[in-house]
């Protein structure tokens, strides 16, 4: 079976890298084993949040020169960089996501535990200030659904009372939801997104305005729109003042959105989109990928002029840890592994943790290497990549959209 | 125990299953088509890996509800740690739930005796479960849902027409493939059968039917009439490993037979497939390779033109091979391809049939009868029978094997000539 271009994954990355791909007219094809990890997401997408143990508000992009030479960032090089993410926030909105932010200034999001962070773009309707300053003297109505247990109003309360907010909470029961209370385990975010939908959103409406007077703006769990912003767009026009939705425990309302809307675009491009399907190995001649074999194909081989390997790191299995090694299950791709088990890890959990920067080595194109030789037609993305710490940095979807951007670019040349 | 020897002991006790791998992110329940419309149903994590935690130390845990599980595979195929989840739930649904399969569960898995019985007294048959008082009385005492349209049965079966018509040319093939043809076909629809016949005929191959062929027992594990299931999968891989031996690929025209005899055989029935799965293929699937492997090429009329909305299957989705289908109906120059957002029709072989099922059913496939009905299609592509019967009552719109698509597109004459096959 040929293609132009495989994509191996099919989270943020893969999806953003095979819709590109398939718009400049090439026959692409997106092989994802099992959903990705954007059904953790936030509603938001981080650049650089923290640099030398410091928060990052202002001018982010100039910290760029600052970091390891190794560091994705610095490979791409701030010029392109900002290029790249440029395209960012129009290509999410033409899958139909509207989000907003800028390079030249992080924002602020609220967290599920009442912290502000800083971040570059976030979904409109979520929780976002200029500054902390912002929330001082505010009213803010926290509004939870009765019986819901993945959100923590007082976390939020806490949080903002701290910053100079003044916080009612309050818990809102509505009939429909009453199905949902039958198996105590499904009271859950995606579950409530479905019932949370056409009339039963006037219902909702009249609710949060019933608990909401006298506030400045309504703080609410995600549990609208899992598939649309549709839910969300009726709400906002029957409230008597703003809402701001908070991130819950997963799986994301908003992930899934993001997700199913970007493999929805990608299909609508006519690219082929192969679910639960996983890559087991590949044939490297002289430096070229020339097929891969997938479990759902066996003997069939998938043959392409160019592949882009976007499976993540420890959580999406782009990296395996047994006890005594550190693999890159797909191709065996060269790592940068160092040391022994006891050496991948700090004691302290809280300390950067050596594994979080393990990765695969690539050349200034993102090509990786195996056995020391550069495979010229493979571009790695991601969490995959080698040389950076996402969760320290806060860099991790800034890194995924600016590599699968460069992988794009490079296989529709 | 030390550390390491622990973690051994941990990465080496990982049950066929997988369920150990599951970290309880909930994706599967987002993507699970019952979760969204049945309250009363646990849900995949619910009710696979995290029920059978407690079902492995006390029986006594096991919750009647997994009955609502369809058997979709949806759960699966978004697991992003390879668990598998629907086969944890069929599992112990054959192996925990109380009393006995009623008569209307007997009767609706026993598609072979059903149809032969049917088959031979078709027109009686077809006209009676047409028949408004009939599907009443199946409603109050079998419980079968007077709503659902019944397949119309044949009152000649593929079997018997291909002995009789077809049998013999197929020795003057140098190629040969044998044919799952599965229920479906031999009983209610052998024109599907048929049209196999004249595709693979054209791109040089000959047809064989198995020594016996059995149904694939996917209604018999759906409705957990195991031993029976078990009795006819042991009878079927058999009859395929002799054709195996022979050289020959398997093919099937249904995609739930298909998946039933490659995966259900050895991770629900505990049957070893080993050696026979890889040959075992949908229609579709080897057509694909043979054109894209040059071993066969094909003609197309130039008089075709369809609007063609294609729906995947739940099984075709776990399968993996959406794309072969796809590919050879994109091939013919006459077609506007619409690929449908993959979503289940809801009908899930017997399950649409039962009484307390039926609303389920009807309210899984809602939106894709609208995405159909909005597509503005001539008909609806689909590799599987019973989301044929599905689609078909609830759009009103006619639903084509693409095998069938296939048949009635191909230049017979032009494709025979291509693979030198004499006219």
């Amino acid at each position: 079976m040929k293609f132009d271009n495989i994509i191996i994954g099919g989270g943020l990355s893969g999806l953003v890298a095979g819709i590109i791909s398939q718009k400049a007219g090439k026959k692409t094809a997106i092989i994802s084993a099992g959903q990705s990890a954007l059904h953790f997401w936030s509603g938001s997408f981080e650049f650089l949040c923290e640099h030398g143990g410091r928060q990052v508000v202002e001018s982010p992009l100039d910290k760029i020169g600052d970091l390891v030479e190794s560091h994705p960032y610095r490979k791409i090089g701030r010029e392109r960089l900002e290029d790249s993410l440029e395209r960012v926030a129009p290509l999410l909105r033409e899958a139909g996501i509207k989000a907003s932010g800028s390079l030249s200034r992080n924002h602020f999001r609220l967290t599920p535990l009442g912290y502000l962070k800083p971040a570059w773009l976030t979904l409109d309707d979520y929780f976002t200030v200029d500054s902390p300053a912002d929330i001082n003297g505010k009213k803010y109505a926290i509004v939870n659904i009765k019986g819901y247990l993945d959100f923590y109003p007082r976390f939020l309360s806490h949080g903002l009372s701290k910053l100079g907010a003044e916080c009612t909470t309050a818990d809102i029961d509505l009939p429909v939801l009453d199905v949902l209370r039958k198996s105590t385990t499904e009271m859950r975010a995606t579950n409530m997104s479905r019932v949370l939908d056409g009339e039963a959103i006037d219902m909702l409406a009249r609710e949060i305005n019933r608990v909401s007077e006298g506030a400045d703006a309504v703080v609410m769990p995600a549990v609208l729109g899992i598939f649309s912003d549709a839910p969300v767009c009726r709400l906002r026009e029957s409230l008597d003042r703003p809402i701001h939705f908070v991130a819950t425990t997963p799986a994301s309302v908003p992930g899934v959105r993001c997700q199913l809307s970007l493999r929805d675009l990608f299909i609508r491009l006519g690219g082929a989109y192969m679910p639960g399907d996983t890559v087991r190995k590949g044939k490297i001649v002289d430096g070229r990928l020339l097929r891969v074999y997938t479990d759902n194909f066996g003997d069939l081989p998938l043959e392409a002029e160019n592949f882009v390997i976007s499976t993540g790191s420890f959580f999406g299995h782009g990296l395996i840890a047994t006890i005594d090694r550190i693999h890159e299950p797909v191709l065996g791709l060269d790592l940068n592994v160092e040391g022994g088990r006891t050496e991948w890890y700090d004691e302290n959990f809280y300390a950067s943790q050596p594994y979080m920067g393990f990765g695969v080595i690539t050349d200034d194109c993102f090509r990786p290497s195996k056995e020391g030789k550069t495979v010229g037609n493979l571009y790695a993305t991601g969490a995959l990549l080698a040389g950076f710490n996402a969760l320290k940095e806060g860099s991790g979807a800034g890194i995924t959209l600016a590599t699968a951007l460069n992988a794009a670019d490079m296989v529709t040349k | 125990m030390n550390p390491v020897n622990a973690m051994n002991l941990q990465q080496q006790n990982i049950s066929h299953n997988n369920f150990e791998s599951c970290i309880k992110c909930t994706i599967c329940t987002v993507y699970c088509p019952v979760t969204a419309v049945n309250p009363d149903y646990p849900g995949p994590k619910q009710a696979g890996p995290d029920g059978e935690r407690y079902r492995l130390k006390r029986p006594y845990f096991y919750d009647e509800a997994l009955k609502y599980c369809l058997n979709c595979k949806r759960c699966e195929v978004a697991c992003p740690n390879n668990v598998k989840i629907g086969d944890i739930i069929q599992s112990a649904r054959i192996k925990y739930a109380k009393g006995k399969p009623s008569l209307r569960d007997s009767l609706l898995s026993n598609t072979d005796f059903m149809g032969k019985m049917a088959t031979t007294m078709a027109p009686v048959v077809n006209f009676s479960l047409g028949m408004k008082p009939v599907k009443l009385i199946m409603d109050k005492v079998l419980k079968i849902d007077r709503h659902r349209t019944f397949p119309h049965y044949a009152s000649q079966r593929f079997e018997t027409w291909f002995r009789k018509e077809a049998a013999g040319e197929q020795g003057n093939f140098k190629k040969h493939v044998s044919y799952f043809h599965g229920c479906y076909v031999n009983y209610n629809f052998p024109e599907l059968g048929k049209d196999l016949v004249k595709v693979l005929n054209a791109l040089g191959y000959g047809v064989r039917l198995l020594d016996e062929e059995r149904c694939c027992g996917v209604a018999k594990i759906a409705n957990r009439c195991v031993n029976e299931a078990t009795r006819d999968a042991e009878i079927n891989i058999r009859a395929i490993r002799k054709a195996v031996e022979r050289g020959e690929d398997v093919l099937a025209t249904s995609s739930t037979c298909c998946f039933t005899i490659r995966d259900e055989y050895p991770h629900v029935l505990n049957l070893d497939n080993k050696d026979i799965r890889s040959h075992v293929l949908l229609a579709t699937r080897f057509i694909f390779s043979l054109l894209d492997e040059g071993k066969a090429k094909i003609a197309f009329r130039k008089d075709y033109k369809k609007r063609i909305a294609y729906h995947v299957p739940c099984h075709m989705e776990k399968l993996g091979w959406t794309i072969c289908s796809a590919s050879l109906m994109k091939m013919i120059p006459g077609v506007e391809f619409i690929n449908l957002i993959s979503h289940c029709c809801g009908i899930a072989g017997t399950y649409g049939f039962k009484k307390e099922y039926y609303d389920y059913s009807q309210e899984i496939g809602a939106p894709l009868f609208e995405d159909i009905l909005k597509s503005g299609c001539d008909f609806v592509a689909c590799d599987c029978e019973t989301c044929k019967w599905q689609i078909e009552m609830s759009t009103g719109i006619d639903v084509l094997n693409p095998i069938s698509i296939l048949a009635e597109a191909i230049d017979v004459e032009e494709t025979r000539r291509l693979n030198g096959v004499a006219q």
